[in-house]
Parts: C-alpha cells; structure tokens; sequence
C-alpha cells in the first residue's frame, strides 16, 4: 500500500493556496469600467497606445464623416478590450482546469486501450493510471462548473451565448441548433458521465479481479474497455467542438477532434511515466523495471511526433489554400502569439524528438522526467494557444492569472491522484496477465 | 597455415544459448554461430558489441534534410522565385509550409536507403556471392557453432559434447 508523504501532501496544499490566491488576484484586477480598461492597457503597453494615437489623428485629417465613424469605433474598440481583459482570468482558470482535466482523460484512454489490446507490460502500471484518473471527477466537476458559469453570462468566454451577439450574426444563427446553451450542457454532462461512469466501473473491476477466484471480471472489463473506446472517440471529438473550438464559433476544422486527442493523449501517458517514476524512486513499485519506462518514453516521443503531424496537417492545409474564413485563426495567431504559437512546437516536437530518440536516454529515469516537463509545458501553451486569441486576443500575458491557475490545478490535481494512490495496492494481484509484465524486458 | 575449425552442432535454441554461455565460461574464443533464424540474446550472451546502424541512419537522416533544403531553396526561391498561385517565394522561411512534405521524405528516404546499403556493405551481401553457410541445414533446423582449433581438440571435443551438441565435425578451413 502507498502511503500520502506528508511532503507532498503540504507542497500540493501549498500549491493551491498560492494558486487560489493568483486566481484571487487575476479577478479582482480586471477592470469593470471602459475608463479602467483604457488605463491598463495605456499604462500596460506605451507602444501600443501610441499607435493607436495616430491611427486616430490620422481617421480625424480625413474629414468630418471619417471622423465621427472613427469615434464610434474607438468607443466599440474600447469596450472590446474591457471584455477582454475581463475575460482573462476566466480564460486564465479554464485553460488551467481543461489542461489538467485532459491529462486525467488521456490516461483514462490509455488505460482503456491497454485492456482493450491486451498488452502484456501495462498490468503493473494500471493502478497508477487508475489514480491518475482518479481526477477526472473533481477535474470534470470544476470544468462543467466553469461552462456553467459562462452559459449564465459571468464571463465573455463562449461569444455565441450572448444572445446579442446571435441577433446580429447570420452565421451564429445557423449554427444555433448546435450551438446552444441547453443542448451545450445536456451534451456536457453525458460526455463527463460516460468518461466518470468507465472510469469508476473499470476501477471497480479491477479492484474486484484481485478478489475474485475466476477471470470474469477482467473479461468484462475487457469488453466494456473496447466499447468506451467507440464512446470515447465520438464524445471526445464532440467535446473538443463544444469545449475548444467554439471559443472561436466563426472557425472550424474537421481534424480539430483529433488533434485535442493528441495532446491529451501524450499528456496523459507523460504523466503516467512522471508518477510511475516518483513512485519508483519511493521503492513502492518494485517490480516495475527500466524497460516499463522505455515503453512510456516510447509512447512520449511517438505521440509527440503524432501531434505534430496533426497540428502540421491542420495548419498547412489552411496557410495553403489561405481562404480567408478559415485562414484568420492563423493570422491572428502569428500576429498575436508568435512566440507561444511557435515555441509550442519546438517544445512538443522539437525537443521530445531529439531528446528521446536515443534508446538509452529512454531509459535514464530523470531524463524521462526533464523531458516530460517540457512536453507538460509544451501542452499547456497549446491550449493556451487554442483558448486565448480568440478570449482575451491582444491582451494575453503569462501572469499572476494564469501562473496562480496552473498551480491551483496542479495542487489539486497532486493531492488528488496521490490520495487515490493510498486507496489500493499498487500492483495488481491476479490479472491474467500481471506475470509477463513484471518479467517484461525489453 | 592451414588451420582446423570444430562444428559443433545443435538443434535446439535454448540449448545453443546454454552452450554459448558454457564455451564462453570457458574462455574459448567463438569464431561464429550460424542459426536458421535470430536467437534472442545470443548476441549478448555471444559478447557481441552493440550495433551502431542506427547512428549511421540518424546521420544519413540529416543529410536527406539538408539535401532537400538546400535543393528547393536554389531552385524555388534563389534561382529562379515564380509567383506560382500567390505563395510567397521572397525567402525560404516564408514558402517553407509548401516544403515540409518534401523534406521529410527525403529525410526517411536517405535514413532509410543508405542505412539498407550501410547494412549490405557492413554484412557484406551481394546479388551473385557465394553463400558462406557451412552446411545447409543451418538455414532450416540446425544450429552450428564454429570454434578454431589450437592444438586443443581432444578438450573441445568433450566440451562440446557435454553441452548438449548433437553432431561433432572437424574440418579444414
């Protein structure tokens, strides 16, 4: 059995009381006036006030008309930037909440697809993987909390719940039948309980197979592992319309789904190797050896390259044709957020690539872990690429805000899945299988 | 010098790695194995240094890439830069989207190709050599292990036989 250090226990608590304070801080900071909002910006960034300016005197030398228009402007210039500075620690604690509730969802199909395929070295690392999606129910709670706040208008996240805005948007009118706040949340709620509902009856199993005297129990799990994964397809493609893409409702991309998928998916195992790793190092997985790292940093590195196709494909296409409905999410992106845009790749490509290509470097326990804060951080700023252009645009920053939400979810997520760890032994007792992997050698 | 090497013969795979780990056990220099398939962990149990084709292929990897690089940036933005359909052709950076396919082919065609001849040339095959196998059965159910003679026949001879070997010849090589 694991025992919660009391080391860890503090550092997580620790963790979420200076990320609660960040999250504390990014709220009462953001303006509530235009006049307010004018000032941060102004104070905030004297260049870009500055051209502002003379955009300005500019529109007034071109005559009466000119002018009156440029005021009107101005003022709904101005209150697009309240709202984005008003969005930013909403955006701030969402993009922080679906990181770290996509890392437990990515475990979770990992997890399902080594019992679905079988595998013969994964057996030992299952209750890892069950502790780490063990965060999926206060990971999805807090998540569907935060879309329900935006459907009741706290925030300015999701710009097709303003009815206002639907009004005057003939595009935003034709996607209504999806795209609307009731049939938003029913589908939210059946996606987060498919995923809690696998996760607690797998656990379940699992926990029942130790016990049992038959295989039943692995049979079923089995089987109901290979149906999730056809739930898990469908639904996690939806969420990512529903959850990311519609941020930016004007945009769309068929291979969105699978791309999200990508960087969860290697998110997840990452996190599997860090914890098996830390577990390991506190000798209370004895049995698990260098070549169940290999195969984890195997995953790491090719799943990077995975995503990196993805985001090449979605990216290339558009820039190619460079039709402007679509091409605009780029253009504000490379415009906007040219080192986060490109230093994600480096750090989810790049690195992991060079890094771990070398089969002995697969092997070398903080190796592993250096490389995967790297691909951690790398995910992070890839769904901060996602959310914040089209959220708070211009008027991004990696700040109190942002730092505190991430350290909040980081400590809840620590203390959660390190909580979930102490409720069952680490390894398996009687899985059909837990014998070849204790002697899998690579 | 006409020397003599001993063919010690087997028919099992677990039995051929035993008897390599014993021959090895007691410092007898292993001239080589021939199997009808690859034994896992024979080469380890043989002391066989590490392969390094993979360096070679990482290498070779490198040079597709620059080959494709330095080949489309002559020909499509220093030699001769068209406006084809509005892409921009004023630097390599700014056209390097329309690139990407092309280097990584040539990146895995070179890593690939020239790993693939590296291992004919290390292992020297060729169309038209002349198979070098000792006795046919090697290449369908038997295992031959060669060891050189060195006035110590007689101590091989039993030792060989004491590892479970099915059929001992000597011959001249």
């Amino acid at each position: 059995m694991y025992t919660f250090s009391n080391k860890l226990r503090i550092a997580s608590i620790i963790l979420m009381i200076v990320g609660a304070l960040g999250i504390g801080i990014g709220f009462i900071s953001a303006p509530s006036t235009v006049e307010e909002a004018k000032a941060m910006v102004a104070s905030h960034d004297d260049s870009h006030g500055d051209s502002h300016a003379d955009e300005t005197s500019h529109a007034v030398s071109e005559g009466h008309e000119e002018e009156a228009h440029a005021e009107g402007h101005d003022a709904a210039h101005d209150v697009h930037v309240l709202h984005q500075l008003q969005n930013k620690p909403w955006a701030a604690l969402y993009v922080a909440a679906f990181f770290f509730f996509m890392i437990a969802l990515g475990a979770l199909a990992f997890y399902a697809i080594q019992r679905a395929s079988q595998a013969g070295w994964a057996p030992l690392l299952f209750r890892v993987m069950e502790g780490i999606t063990a965060y999926l129910v206060p990971g999805g709670i807090i998540v569907f909390v935060i879309l329900v706040l935006s459907v009741m208008h706290m925030n300015h996240l999701f710009v097709w719940m303003d009815a206002d805005v639907v009004a005057h948007d003939k595009l935003l009118q034709g996607k209504a039948g999806f795209l609307n706040p009731t049939f938003f949340l029913v589908r939210a709620v059946i996606f987060l309980g498919g995923w809690i509902l696998y996760r607690e009856y797998s656990r379940k199993l699992s926990l029942k197979q130790d016990e049992s005297d038959d295989n039943s129990n692995f049979k079923l799990n089995f089987k109901i592992s290979a149906a999730f994964l056809v739930f898990y397809l469908i639904s996690e493609s939806m969420m990512s319309w529903d959850w990311i893409m519609s941020v930016d409702p004007h945009w769309f991309s068929t291979l969105f789904g699978w791309y999200v998928f990508a960087s969860m998916f290697v998110c997840g195992i990452t996190v599997i190797a860090m914890v098996t790793i830390y577990l390991k190092s506190k000798d209370y997985l004895p049995e698990v050896n260098d070549s169940h790292i290999h195969d984890l940093a195997k995953f790491m590195f090719g799943i990077s390259v995975f995503w990196t196709y993805l985001w090449f494909s979605q990216f290339m296409l558009i820039w190619y044709s460079n039709i402007p409905e679509e091409v605009t999410y780029y253009v504000t992106r490379i415009n906007d957020f040219k080192l986060p845009f490109f230093g994600m790749v480096v750090m989810n490509f790049v690195l992991p690539l060079l890094l771990l290509m070398n089969s002995d470097y697969k092997r070398i326990n903080w190796f592993v872990i250096m490389t995967g804060i790297i691909i951690l951080a790398g995910h992070y700023l890839d769904i901060f690429n996602m959310i914040m252009p089209s959220t708070v645009g211009k008027q991004w920053s990696i700040g109190i805000p942002e730092i505190g939400s991430v350290l909040f979810f980081a400590g809840l997520f620590i203390f959660w899945i390190f909580r979930a760890l102490t409720k069952a032994p680490l390894q398996p007792k009687r899985n059909p299988f837990i014998e070849e992997s204790k002697h899998f050698h690579y | 010098m006409a020397s003599k090497v001993i063919h010690a013969y087997y028919n099992d795979d677990d039995v051929l790695m035993n008897a390599v780990k014993k021959v090895k056990g007691a410092k007898h220099h292993i001239e080589e194995v021939y199997c009808p398939f690859p034994v896992h962990g024979l080469d380890k149990a043989m002391g066989l240094a590490p392969t390094r084709i993979a360096i070679t292929s990482f290498i070779y990897g490198c040079v597709g890439l620059i080959v494709s690089i330095v080949m489309m940036d002559y020909i499509m933005i220093q030699d001769w830069p068209q406006d084809i359909g509005g892409k921009p052709s004023f630097s390599y950076l700014e056209n390097m989207p329309a690139f990407v396919p092309i280097m990584f082919e040539l990146t895995v065609f070179f890593a690939a190709h020239l790993m693939v001849i590296t291992f004919y040339l290390r292992s020297r095959l060729w169309p038209f050599k002349k198979a070098e196998n000792p006795d046919v059965r090697t290449t369908d159910d038997h295992f031959v292990m060669e060891l050189a003679i060195h006035d110590n026949e007689k101590e091989l001879k039993n030792l060989l036989m004491d590892t479970g070997a099915v059929e001992i010849n000597v011959s001249e090589k």
